[in-house]
């Protein structure tokens, strides 16, 4: 039955659509007037189609069409535009992609590390707003509220101006690079949200479990540690990919504060070609393509596994 | 307003060096206040707009031509999987640079300014989360009440408009709560094409009277307090226009 919603799963004989159950396609279970549960991402294929268990990772034909077209139509636009005794385009492309690319692996760099802090700090804050002790949580219920609802480029802002960008331990003078301060400052708010993920998934076991390992004589701990939080692993996964996309597409937010990663980088390359007004529709809409070629399957994969572990009622 | 605080904040700074600038000088003021009225404008028009995306887009994507379903799936996942900063950049500066300029006698000036640019930028960002959100709210309508609107005689646009959608945009508050929080806090990144909102000023702010710390602090408390006031006002919204028997 995997793969089919719950509310669906079971049609009730007498109340069918006229054909009986299951004969016109549809299995919807009652033509009473009931609101139906939202349905979530209906563009999404299903089954997910999986090679030896494995989500098979390809988009389907339109969207690689769809980049494609967008690069293409800008590349077209680019060379309409061209004039005579300039570089080609494909020339200039094929000779600054390497120092692009480069930019784009310190925006995984990154969202690697943030993510990385984030989860370790988030599942810390979430577990103090499960505590039972009441200021603990006050104070992780603040951290929460504060970091999910100021904006990223705020929370960048002040920590590229007020971190120093070098310190002093033990007579050594260690400079701090502008991305180690981004990756931080992208990190709390990862925090914050990995926090609330953590809170939501712990208080959705339902309450029988506390109850009855109560009733084994689990400890607090122990019960948390053994019964609770294993179940919730699998219903985080989703939101926590969900959120390791969302930092990726919030990486290139650096570039502002001169730290050069892709978006960066092209401008710089654009700025080194002389700036060109044609060739700004392929070099950013290259910018979009790459994003795009990566967080899709994220997206796709998150939905598929979402799926995967949706509890059945 | 600047006479009732401005002697509070003048003694601060002079008493404890906590210079908040922008509440005892007029000029500083102006441009704090100027600031606000900006930001505002900018959240109130992306939301909206992007609100319309929404809407319009939930109804194309029930079209029976399957060339619209298409074209409104590819701009769903092209503007959810792609950074909406590059986004805003490449609406400026590659669509911009693409749009006719007027002449202003003398300058020219673009047909759409950057405030224009970032507005239809951040629409369309948060549009394409809205037409998920709302498409996720209309397929909740039961398919008896359409059906009953049918026999009525509604076309799909009447129905649309006077049955399903107010009862999919109830269903839909508190995933679009979420979306325009989110929408609210992007707004920001206006500031890469210099849209004077909040954080550009107070940046020209802080570059003008080294004071980062305390602007630091008046943006927290700023962007905070307006999050704060939308979610409650979308909660209080919620309530009211809650029906009977509905979700």
């Amino acid at each position: 039955m995997r793969g089919i919603a719950p509310w669906r799963a079971a049609p009730v004989p007498g109340l069918g659509s006229g054909l009986g159950p299951g004969l016109d396609g549809s299995a919807a279970t009652t033509d009473l007037p009931v609101l139906l549960p939202p349905r979530r991402a209906a563009t999404a294929p299903f089954p997910w189609p999986t090679i030896a268990g494995i989500p098979r990772l390809a988009v389907p034909a339109w969207m690689v069409g769809l980049a494609f077209a967008i690069f293409a139509g800008s590349v077209g636009v680019a060379y309409a535009q061209t004039g005579t005794g300039r570089m080609g385009l494909w020339e200039a492309f094929t000779l600054w992609l390497p120092f692009i690319m480069d930019g784009f692996r310190l925006n995984l760099v990154i969202s690697f590390l943030a993510m990385a802090i984030g989860t370790a700090l988030g599942v810390l804050l979430g577990l103090m707003q499960v505590s039972r002790i009441r200021p603990l949580r006050a104070v992780a219920w603040t951290l929460t509220q504060f970091f999910r609802n100021t904006p990223w480029l705020v929370l960048l802002f002040s920590f590229m101006l007020l971190l120093p960008f070098e310190i002093v331990i033990g007579g050594r003078i260690i400079s701090i690079p502008g991305w180690t301060k981004a990756t931080l400052a992208f990190s709390l708010p990862i925090m914050a949200n990995i926090a609330e993920i953590v809170r939501g998934a712990v208080q959705s076991i339902p309450p029988g479990q506390w109850e009855s390992s109560e009733s084994l004589a689990f400890s607090r701990r122990q019960t948390l540690w053994m019964i609770i939080l294993p179940q919730c692993v699998k219903r985080m996964i989703p939101p926590w990919m969900n959120w390791y996309a969302i930092l990726t597409m919030a990486t290139p937010l650096c570039s502002i504060l001169e730290v050069r990663e892709m978006v960066k980088s092209t401008r710089e390359a654009l700025n080194a070609l002389g700036d060109p007004p044609e060739f700004l529709a392929p070099f950013y809409s290259f910018i979009l393509v790459v994003f795009f070629a990566y967080c899709y399957p994220i997206a796709r994969w998150t939905i598929s596994l979402e799926r995967k572990y949706a509890v059945k009622n | 307003m600047l006479d009732l605080i401005s002697d509070y904040f003048r003694a601060l700074y002079e008493n404890t060096g906590w210079n908040f600038v922008i509440f005892y000088e007029q000029y500083e003021w102006d441009r704090f206040v100027e600031a606000i009225r900006v930001s505002l404008e900018l959240i109130v028009s992306s939301l909206i707009f992007s609100l319309i995306v929404g809407v319009v887009g939930a109804w194309a994507q029930g079209s029976p031509v399957r060339a619209v379903r298409a074209f409104m799936a590819g701009y769903i996942q092209f503007f959810r999987n792609t950074p909406p900063y590059v986004q805003l950049l490449f609406f400026f500066f590659v669509l911009g640079n693409l749009t006719p300029q007027t002449d202003m006698g003398g300058y020219y000036e673009p047909m759409i300014s950057n405030f224009g640019w970032a507005v239809i930028s951040l629409s369309f960002f948060a549009g394409a989360f809205n037409v998920e959100i709302f498409r996720a709210g209309i397929e909740a309508v039961p398919t008896a009440t359409r059906e009953a609107a049918e026999s009525l005689g509604y076309t799909r646009l009447q129905s649309y408009i006077h049955i399903v959608l107010p009862l999919a945009f109830r269903i839909s508050l508190p995933a679009l709560n979420n979306n325009l929080v989110n929408l609210l806090k992007t707004t920001t990144q206006a500031y890469a094409i210099a849209v004077p909102e909040m954080l550009y000023t107070l940046n020209q702010v802080w570059s003008d009277n080294v004071n980062v710390e305390e602007m630091m602090i008046v943006l927290f408390i700023y962007y905070v307090g307006l999050v704060a006031i939308l979610v409650y006002g979308m909660h209080r919204w919620e309530m009211r226009m809650r029906v009977p028997g509905y979700g």
